[in-house]
């Protein structure tokens, strides 16, 4: 097995810097029942990390515990080398870490370009006084954040409805929408929770495509859930596998897929 | 023209003009609600508290004299001086504002994620509780409120229209108050507006009203963005307690306009600024008209019910209002 906690190469090619994240023994309960049980991993910079397991594993939870939804009873959370307190989601959205949700949470009576736009909002300083007068840093500020919003909608090929309210759009452009909001925000760390779920396989194929495109263009780091094994195989550099709370595997697609362990948890071996 | 449908006219400004002012009221409760789901019951309280403050400020009352005399035995009710009026509205401002974070901090905070009814609940209670610091700060006495505003009815506006009618036509009666109060009613909407549209601060208190999961994942401060908006209700309060107070005095009534504006929010619908808008509007010029029209058949005095009638049937007919989101229940 490779040394995890240095850089490295990928296979296609892609450098793989230090680790950005680093999670240590979590455990997360809920009254008497343990989500999380003494999970420790990292994400390393450039990554596209991919969680996996069976339903009720603790996937979502543990996506919740990096966006700072949850905040666990035990363990460390360190992001950017130093060691994070227990914050709210506002907080950790500060620190530049942007997420999708499970089932959308997006702003349904704003227009494509407002929700997009709101993923700004943490790179917006002017104050009040000179948003007023229109003038000086609010308008400069202004003119950046369009270009950026832009350039995500470009990247994202959302110009077509940009202007349309996302209570109007189909599901599948929602999620995309939503992509767009977290990567507007040009987070250190993307955290997608099921960004293709739902969805038929054509459009499957084009969320893949955006996020190994997000990855690549733009290197940004990337942790996401998802249920579809081949997709994931396809997509990450490396896989966490979760069952009841555990972790029970962790490496690359094909070191997790040759595992006796994983390959038991999917086809339900008995738990005693 | 037949002097009939000059006074009809007339009837529609001066009820147009009376809209504003519900509209204004209903502006308060819609801001709240729509950030936060809370039905704010004490709106009314505020815009009286407001006022009460605004003319103590004003007078360089000392805040809760009463309870100082009581205990230490003392005699001051006044520290001798007047404050101009802009720097009064500021200073109430501020004080609204105080009051905002208080409420978040010490009441809603608390009781996040709680059903609608007990938030409402939270609100009666908030509205007692700021009456007593209101009566307690400032004495219950009805206080009247020389903003120096015009009063009375407008000279020119009689003179520039005598001439439309016939012998008996004098002209369109305006109240002076009405006209300003319609002016600052609209220039705070437009503000309202522009704030909610292109500031920062705007785009998040939408982001919010729209969903608090997303809004979290963004970036935004809930606690932030609950505090903005009852400070913003605090300054609609502020706007209509200084106008209705002007017209008939700082007193206890004033917190009474708030049910006014209840009729206005079932037209309008709960979450829609132009809703409250043209709501307001539409209750002011309705019950105007109806007692101009219909008064006289019924012996009068209908402008006590006609808006209530109205939201009854609204109640009935389309209970999402005018603009309010469709109530649909999938299955």
């Amino acid at each position: 097995m490779k040394d995890m906690l240095t850089p490295y190469v990928t296979e296609d090619g892609r450098q793989i810097g230090e680790v950005l994240m680093d999670m240590h023994n979590i455990t997360l309960r809920f009254g008497g029942v343990e989500a999380i049980k003494d999970i420790s991993f990292n994400i390393q910079e450039g990554e596209i990390r991919a969680i996996i397991g069976p339903n009720g594993a603790g996937k979502s939870s543990m996506l919740n515990v990096i966006s700072g939804f949850y905040n666990p009873q035990e363990g460390e959370v360190w992001f950017r080398g130093a060691k994070r307190p227990p914050m709210k989601p506002y907080q950790v959205a500060r620190l530049g870490i942007a997420r999708t949700f499970q089932n959308i949470a997006l702003f349904e009576g704003m227009s494509v370009l407002d929700n997009v736009m709101t993923g700004r909002l943490n790179h917006m300083d002017a104050s009040l006084f000179s948003q007023a007068l229109w003038r000086g840093r609010a308008e400069r500020e202004e003119t950046e954040n369009r270009e950026a919003v832009e350039k995500v909608i470009d990247f994202l090929e959302i110009q077509a409805i940009r202007k349309t309210p996302v209570g109007r759009l189909p599901y599948g452009l929602k999620k995309r929408v939503e992509l767009a909001r977290a990567l507007a925000a040009e987070p250190k760390l993307l955290l997608l929770d099921e960004p293709m779920a739902g969805m038929n396989v054509e459009e499957k194929e084009d969320m893949s495509r955006f996020i190994l495109d997000v990855n690549d263009e733009f290197g940004t780091t990337i942790a996401l859930i998802e249920h579809d094994m081949g997709v994931v195989m396809d997509l990450s550099d490396r896989v966490i596998v979760m069952d009841y709370g555990r972790k029970i595997g962790d490496g690359t697609p094909d070191e997790v897929r040759n595992n006796q362990e994983v390959i038991d948890a999917y086809l339900g071996v008995s738990h005693d | 023209m037949s002097s009939d449908f000059l006074y009809g006219i007339e009837v529609i400004i001066n009820g147009l003009m009376a809209g504003v002012l519900y509209a204004l009221v209903a502006l308060g409760f819609v801001l709240i609600f729509k950030a936060s789901g809370i039905f704010n019951y004490a709106q009314g309280v505020m815009a009286l508290f407001a006022a009460l403050t605004l003319v103590g400020i004003m007078e360089g009352d000392v805040p809760f004299s009463y309870l100082i005399n009581a205990i230490f035995g003392t005699e001051i009710y006044n520290f001798g001086w007047t404050v101009p009026v802009l720097l009064a509205i500021a200073l109430t401002l501020v004080v609204m504002v105080i009051f905002a974070w208080a409420v978040q901090q010490f009441v809603f905070r608390h009781l996040v994620g709680q059903e609608p009814i007990i938030l409402f609940m939270a609100t009666i209670g908030l509205a007692y509780f700021l009456e007593g610091v209101g009566d307690l700060m400032w004495g219950s006495d009805i206080k009247t409120l020389a903003l120096g505003l015009p009063q009375g009815g407008s000279r020119w506006v009689e003179d520039m229209t005598v001439g439309l009618g016939g012998d008996d036509f004098y002209g369109f009666f305006i109240d002076k108050l009405d006209m300003v109060a319609t002016v600052v009613a609209i220039v705070l909407v437009a503000g309202l507006i522009l704030f909610a549209q292109y500031t920062k601060q705007g785009r998040a208190m939408r982001a919010v009203a729209d969903d608090h999961q997303a809004a979290l994942s963004v970036g935004i401060s809930l606690n932030f963005i609950w505090v903005l908006v009852w400070s913003l209700a605090g300054l609609v309060a502020l706007v209509a307690g200084v106008m209705w107070g002007a017209k008939s005095g700082v007193q206890f009534s004033l917190s009474l306009i708030a049910l006014k504006a209840l009729p206005v929010l079932m037209l309008g619908g709960f979450t829609s600024i132009p809703g409250a808008i043209v709501g307001g509007l539409i209750i002011g010029v309705g019950e105007k008209l109806f007692e101009f029209l219909i008064g006289p058949m019924v012996g009068g005095a209908t402008e006590n019910w006609f808006a209530y009638v109205l939201a009854l049937l609204f109640l009935v007919f389309r209970p999402q209002g005018l603009f309010g989101e469709k109530i649909i229940e999938r299955v």
